[in-house]
């Protein structure tokens, strides 16, 4: 038997992006919540992701690694066609990433600064991976109804990142900050119902290529599964508030892994809508051969000394463990 | 726009990103070392004074690491938006090993660095320290996996091709190519400097205002004592390292020496303006004959000159202006790092002196910075020796997109280099406090 290698890459890219975004959005989810909360709950905030954050954006390079790996024909093309999107994106992150131990280090005004330059980077990042996923679903076609559509998406990723991060924060903290936390949870359920409805009605609308992988019976009907499991883990997260610490966070997570296996759906086997699929624009088989090796042996590792961080760091957060 | 412009822009607007990310790892691969050893310092010692230098270098060490983790994500988009002809054509070779560095050294370091950072009271001190050498283990196979592909775009063996592209034929091969050992090791020693050259400087900068810290005082010594014995292996180590490229690369070499000419007896040169018009040095002051002997051990030795490689030979005066960039420097850390560690046996630093080595912090920077354009500069016109030009590489960005990201990276690179510097020379004034 031989392996269909760039479906494997494909498997694993998703994999990768999926990571990503649950985990870079709880955090980019809590610097953007941050104007919301007063100067302790802050620190606060951030002291319950400041463990984390760098291993969580090592997870976008890794997804667009093995896009740069294991199809480069498409990173090429993709990122060609997102280039100012994905400047503003890592602007924000880079603004973000040092803002992160300059609001400690810096003092006076200067601190003030760098907390709103978090803020800011989070928002700036986060916009700006929606919008670039509007994009992306457009096939990057011209005009402006997609630039509109690709604005709205990139507005409802914001909201969605609030929701994993406030869950994240019912989860990992405690008294008035978890109060606050499950009111901010509440906004990010709305604006994500409104981001996943858009995007669901949107798309078809806009791709007659995934129109007709949804609107095909019977086949639609068992495909109604992503959609009703969606509703189910929204109102889960709901009526699941105030009750459990760790059920709102499992159900914004949830929400996440079924919007992503929707748009998944919609556009495999493409890598580019509608133009490269998977197999066009992968490298050669040596290449990826060589890379699955590393990535065998090397999982195993990396899932297990994540486990071990994620634990070592298991319970409430308090300000100040660091940099004081 | 014409395609010169492009060509101008997509290579500056790389440029300046890789030569800003480069500053960061320079420091944090040495000084992650540094760290263990403060850290193993205070177990054995238990002395409070060594948990509050390790605490103040560990904050310094945590945000050099950041500024290195969000200008290389950058770089992850850069190679193929700005270069996707250099995908196209070793691809095949470039991803894997791209691919071996995410996964073998960053979520490595990214993942203990959360444990080492925030994890000093949850976790036991051996399992601390365990998480300290995990990063330090990171930063270092980082450097080895990135290193390797840069030397195999200096001197590429292992390959085959399929098509109009490469593939790895032997791995092995690829990875240990004849520059690679001396590149690696020089990079090393480079960050080995760079992260004395800022300790110590640092620290002569709070002994400056706290004349009696005792912290900063060890912490100095550290820096000095650590600079005195790698300054001379570098020497050591960079004229292998000139060897070995004249042996695969030896337009680099007349480039660097500026020799126009192939001759016999060729004389060094130590100052003068090449002139690419006239294909010769104006203002030369030189040395009769040293060049054949520095390169070839043989006073009278024929060494290949410009003129052998017409017209695939690299721009002459930066190469030459940064290599005697990189060896003044190299030089002035050699005499300062033996003067200080000679100086301070027996005495303590005196105030000129602590001048000395705070105006020096960032010399490492200036170093480094210069050899990196020596040496890829003194690569070109290609990007992979003898298999692709730089201008084949080139991406269709449009030019607005590309100037506009140009000016927005430039703003955002200087705002976070300023508050960089500001902020270590604030913690290092504030110095460490038990």
């Amino acid at each position: 038997m031989t392996l269909d290698l760039p479906l494997i890459f494909a498997l694993l890219m998703g994999a990768a992006i999926l990571a990503y975004v649950v985990l870079d959005g709880y955090d980019l989810g809590v610097g953007m919540l941050m104007p919301a909360a007063t100067d302790h709950e802050q620190d606060v905030m951030v002291a319950s992701i400041g463990p984390f954050w760098d291993a969580n954006e090592t997870w976008l390079v890794l997804g667009v690694g093995i896009l740069l790996i294991a199809f480069p024909a498409a990173h090429g093309y993709i990122l060609g066609a997102l280039y100012l999107p994905v400047a503003a994106m890592l602007a924000g992150l880079m603004l973000r990433g040092v803002a992160f131990e300059l609001r400690v280090k810096a003092l006076g005004w200067h601190a003030e600064l760098w907390n709103w330059l978090f803020w800011f980077g989070s928002f700036l990042a986060s916009f700006a991976q929606g919008y670039m996923l509007g994009r992306y679903l457009t096939a990057f076609q011209p005009g402006w109804g997609y630039a509109l559509f690709s604005l709205l998406v990139g507005a409802a990723l914001c909201g969605g990142y609030v929701l994993l991060g406030a869950t994240w924060l019912i989860l990992r903290t405690e008294g008035e900050l978890q109060k606050k936390a499950r009111a901010w949870t509440k906004w990010g359920l709305l604006w994500v119902a409104l981001g996943v409805a858009l995007v669901s009605l949107a798309t078809p609308m806009v791709s007659e290529l995934v129109r007709n992988k949804w609107f095909d019976f019977p086949r639609t009907l068992g495909l109604m599964v992503l959609p009703l499991a969606t509703l189910a883990a929204w109102l889960w997260v709901w009526v699941s508030l105030g009750k459990s610490d760790w059920k709102p966070f499992a159900g914004a997570v949830a929400i996440y892994v079924l919007a992503f296996a929707g748009l998944a759906y919609s556009v495999f086997p493409y890598v580019v809508l509608g133009w490269l699929t998977i197999w066009d624009a992968a490298a050669h088989p040596s290449a990826l051969k060589v890379t699955l090796f590393g990535v065998v042996l090397v999982l195993p590792f990396l899932i297990g000394y994540t486990v071990f961080a994620y634990r070592v760091f298991r319970g409430k957060a308090k300000a100040g463990l660091y940099g004081h | 726009m014409d395609a010169g412009d492009a060509l101008l822009l997509a290579r500056a607007q790389f440029g300046l990103n890789i030569a800003f990310h480069i500053l960061f790892p320079t420091i944090s691969i040495a000084l992650a070392w540094y760290l263990i050893g403060f850290r193993v310092k205070y177990a054995r010692t238990q002395d409070p004074q060594w948990l509050a230098t390790y605490h103040l270098w560990v904050k310094i060490f945590a945000l050099t690491f950041a500024m290195g983790v969000v200008s290389g994500i950058t770089m992850s988009f850069q190679f193929g938006t700005n270069w996707p002809g250099y995908m196209l054509k070793v691809g095949n070779i470039a991803g894997p090993l791209l691919g071996y560095e995410v996964l073998t050294a960053f979520f490595l370091e990214a993942t203990f660095l959360g444990v080492m950072l925030f994890g000093m009271e949850r976790v036991s001190s051996r399992v601390h320290i365990f998480s300290s050498v995990m990063v330090a283990a990171g930063t270092t196979l980082s450097a080895f996996w990135i290193l390797a592909l840069n030397s195999w775009m200096h001197t590429p063996q292992g390959h085959v091709m399929d098509g109009s592209a490469l593939i790895a034929g032997d791995w092995a091969q690829v990875i240990f190519n004849p520059s690679f050992p001396y590149r690696f090791t020089h990079m090393m020693l480079a960050s080995g400097l760079t992260a004395s050259f800022l300790v110590a400087g640092l620290s002569a900068w709070r002994l400056l205002k706290a004349p009696q810290d005792p912290g900063a005082l060890k912490t100095l010594r550290a820096g000095v004592l650590v600079a005195a014995i790698i300054a001379p292996l570098q020497v050591f180590v960079g004229d292998l390292h000139g060897l070995n490229t004249l042996e695969h690369q030896p337009a680099k070499i007349a480039a660097v020496e500026a020799i126009w000419n192939t001759q016999k007896g060729v004389p060094l040169v130590l100052f003068a303006i090449p002139n690419e018009e006239t294909k010769r040095n104006d203002f030369a002051i030189e040395v009769p004959k040293l060049a054949s002997f520095v390169l070839k051990h043989d006073l009278d030795a024929e060494l290949q000159g410009l003129d052998a490689f017409a017209p695939d030979h690299p721009p002459v005066a930066p190469v030459f202006f940064a290599f005697r960039l990189m060896v003044g420097v190299g030089m002035l850390m050699l005499a300062l790092a033996w003067f200080g560690a000679w100086w301070m046996r027996k005495r303590t630093p005196p105030g000129w002196l602590l001048w000395a080595f705070a105006g020096m912090t960032f010399s490492g920077w200036i170093a480094t910075l210069s050899g990196w354009l020596v040496t890829e500069i003194g690569r070109q016109p290609w990007l992979v020796t003898g298999i692709l030009r730089t201008e084949d590489a080139l991406g269709r960005v449009p030019d607005a997109a590309l100037g506009a990201s140009f000016a927005g990276y430039l703003l955002v690179y200087g705002v976070m280099l300023v508050a960089y510097v500001v902020v270590l020379t604030h913690l290092a004034r504030e110095g460490a406090q038990p």
